[in-house]
């Protein structure tokens, strides 16, 4: 057991630290979390910077110990997060790289890098959330194309987004999991309608997406026709692997800040807040070497991402929702003034415990993978 | 980076767990608490596979080993429920004569003013004038009080050992509920294929799993804020594991005959050490704000 970097490792943080202190205060002002358009071209700014620099095939190629100095390196300098650049970056661009033909990764990999296309996540639908498999959106084929109607929801950045990673369902007759495809969709094809729905914190951060007779060129399926639940496995596994690494890093630093107010408005005195908020910085460490712990053992298993992740999702998504709820205990009546810092950030830790797979599934997902406890309900 | 256990650390792993699982089985245990009292025996068999030894530098006899085996030493300790001064006598050894070889047993005054074992021990360190015998809650591990214990600064690597144990139960009692669940059935099925009893499940193994990290951590860097955080989540793991396994063993659970509640009064007692977690608590919160 080591926790010590090896020279290479130590050396590509000293650079990259010493980058974001020049490249950081270039930045533009970020952008009003209602200003959409202003989101995008900040984001994608931000990952232009990155590619320019070197950094950009982090995420996809760099080691896990690697990527975890990245994410700690830019959360610790403030730098921006990939913000719309996710789903590119973390979902649709690793699952080309693995599942997709050459055409295909030359195709949609490069923009993704230089931050030049966006995507979005057409998952899960009105009927279909938790239990994801039994989508209904369908498509047949018409010669060079499928021929796609349905509806999406919560889908991430479709305001914005270029292209659809579309999970749509291509053999009404198989088994749930089996009659399913991976489709990438242009979002500017004709029949595609999209309607952001407002959030309980009042912003539009995800939409609807309605898709009357969209048609998809075959050549924009990943992977093989009805294996597209095998596909979305692939990317599953990378979004609960280092997704989170640097929301711990972030979460460490709001704890500091925390303690420092409470300081400044004596809420510091009341013994039972300090030593709630003493608590709360034993849970961010252990959650921090657990990050380490997995990223270690992704590392020795060859860069994939194992179950560990909905260990750490599990715990990590409710420390979260209690930071804030701390927050609020040290701000007292102001925690229910919005243009205070951190009540926003308390209403969207609401949605840690539902995005991504629920707590109820990943407890399923530990429970009878890990425990290999039976299947039931 | 390499946050994983080395080969070695493996291979004393699987040593320590075979040495405890030829000594101290669940007949040992239900032995034990027939005819309460110290197993010299096994406490000299402890010290010369070199339990109490494992820190004391190979120059002065010991096997020169660190904090991170001791850890996993310790973790094996507290997955079979091993009675006796186990920490005391470890930090004693080196230092008390006898105590490496497993010859001398060692009690401490806690901090918090308990001692665990005083009538057995042969060398009591800290002051013990006018303890008072407990019945102890722990059939495993007899207590005294101290009336007015002098203040003390707890031993971090007392409070990380003590951590270690409190994993080894977190773990076993996970996989004691999981094999529970396994195989009673109820309402034609086993009970782990419902939800209810999976999710304990799954909540005991995240809890173990995020104290083990942070306890590995500790052992590793030796920073006292670190294994101030490993044994409140390590207090957590076991204090609550243990709770919800008797819970996922139903009636059975709250019987005598089922072990379950032994664990959960051992986490008891080490959760008690030091005076409780509130000295963790408050040396996190300073270093929040420092």
């Amino acid at each position: 057991m080591d926790l010590a970097y090896t020279p290479e490792e130590e050396e590509f943080r000293a650079r990259l630290r010493e980058w974001l202190a020049k490249a950081l205060p270039a930045l533009p002002p970020k952008p009003s979390p209602l200003d959409w358009p202003g989101r995008r071209a900040y984001d994608l700014g931000w990952q232009r910077m990155l590619h320019d620099a070197g950094y950009a095939h982090v995420h996809w190629d760099a080691s896990p110990t690697t990527r975890l100095i990245f994410l700690e390196e830019t959360e610790t300098a403030g730098a921006p997060y990939v913000g719309a650049g996710f789903v590119g970056l973390l979902h649709a661009g690793p699952t080309i790289a693995a599942e997709g033909t050459a055409e295909q990764r030359a195709r949609w990999l490069p923009p993704i890098l230089r931050g030049e296309e966006v995507w979005c996540q057409g998952f899960s639908e009105p009927d279909a959330g938790s239990d994801l498999a039994s989508l209904r959106t369908r498509a047949h084929r018409e010669g060079d194309d499928y021929v796609v109607s349905g509806s999406k929801i919560w889908t991430s950045h479709a305001e914005v987004a270029d292209w659809c990673e579309l999970l749509v369902r291509t053999d009404p007759a198989a088994p749930k999991h089996r009659g399913i495809t991976w489709l990438a969709m242009p979002m500017s094809a004709p029949g595609v309608v999209v309607r952001p729905l407002r959030t309980l914190a009042g912003s539009a951060e995800f939409a609807e997406v309605f898709l009357d007779e969209v048609r998809v060129p075959v050549a924009n399926r990943v992977g093989a026709e009805n294996d597209g639940w095998r596909v979305t496995m692939v990317t599953l596994s990378f979004e609960r692997g280092t997704a989170f690494v640097g929301e711990v890093v972030a979460c460490r630093r709001v704890l500091g800040e925390l303690a420092r107010t409470a300081r400044e408005n004596g809420r510091w005195d009341d013994p039972v807040l300090r030593r709630r908020l003493g608590r709360l910085n034993a849970e961010f460490r252990a959650l921090w070497r657990l990050t380490q712990w997995n990223v270690s053992e992704a590392e020795a298993s060859g860069g994939v991402p194992g179950v560990g992740g909905s260990v750490f999702k599990l715990r990590y998504s409710h420390a979260r929702q209690e930071l804030y709820d701390a927050a609020a205990e040290v701000l007292g009546a102001e925690s229910l003034d919005l243009e205070r810092s951190w009540v926003l950030d308390r209403l969207s830790s609401l949605s840690y415990t539902i995005a991504a797979g629920t707590s109820q599934i990943q407890r399923n997902i530990v429970a009878e993978r890990v425990l290999g406890l039976p299947k039931g309900r | 980076m390499r946050f994983q256990l080395t080969d070695d650390q493996l291979a004393l792993r699987e040593g320590v767990r075979g040495l405890l699982a030829r000594r101290f089985d669940g007949a040992a245990l239900r032995a034990a608490m027939d005819a309460p009292g110290l197993d010299r025996a096994l406490w000299r068999e402890l010290g010369a596979a070199g339990f109490f030894a494992l820190r004391v530098p190979e120059a002065g006899g010991g096997v020169g080993l660190g904090l991170p085996e001791a850890v996993l030493v310790f973790e094996e300790a507290g997955r079979t429920l091993l009675p006796g001064p186990l920490v005391a006598t470890h930090l004693a050894a080196g230092v008390v004569d006898g105590a490496a070889e497993g010859e001398t047993v060692v009690a401490d005054v806690d901090p918090g003013g308990l001692v665990e074992w005083l009538e057995e021990a042969d060398v009591v360190r800290g002051e013990a004038a006018g303890a008072v015998s407990l019945n102890s809650v722990d059939p495993l591990t007899p207590l005294h009080r101290v009336p007015d214990p002098p203040p003390a600064a707890v031993d971090p690597a007392a409070v990380l050992l003590t951590a270690a144990e409190q994993l080894g139960t977190a773990t076993r009692v996970c996989e004691l509920a999981v094999q529970h669940a396994r195989t009673r059935e109820q309402f034609g099925q086993p009970i782990g294929a419902f939800q209810a009893v999976k999710h304990l499940c799954a909540g005991m193994l995240v809890r173990a799993e995020t104290a083990r990290a942070a306890v590995y951590a500790a052992a590793v860097t030796a920073d006292p804020v670190d294994i101030a955080a490993a044994r409140l989540l390590a207090d957590e793991a076991a204090e609550r594991g243990a709770r919800d396994c008797l819970q996922v063993h139903g009636g059975m659970g709250f019987t005598w005959e089922c072990e379950v509640h032994l664990h959960l009064k051992r986490a008891w007692v080490r959760a008690r050490r030091g005076g409780g977690g509130a000295e963790s608590e408050e040396l996190l919160a300073v270093d929040l704000s420092a």
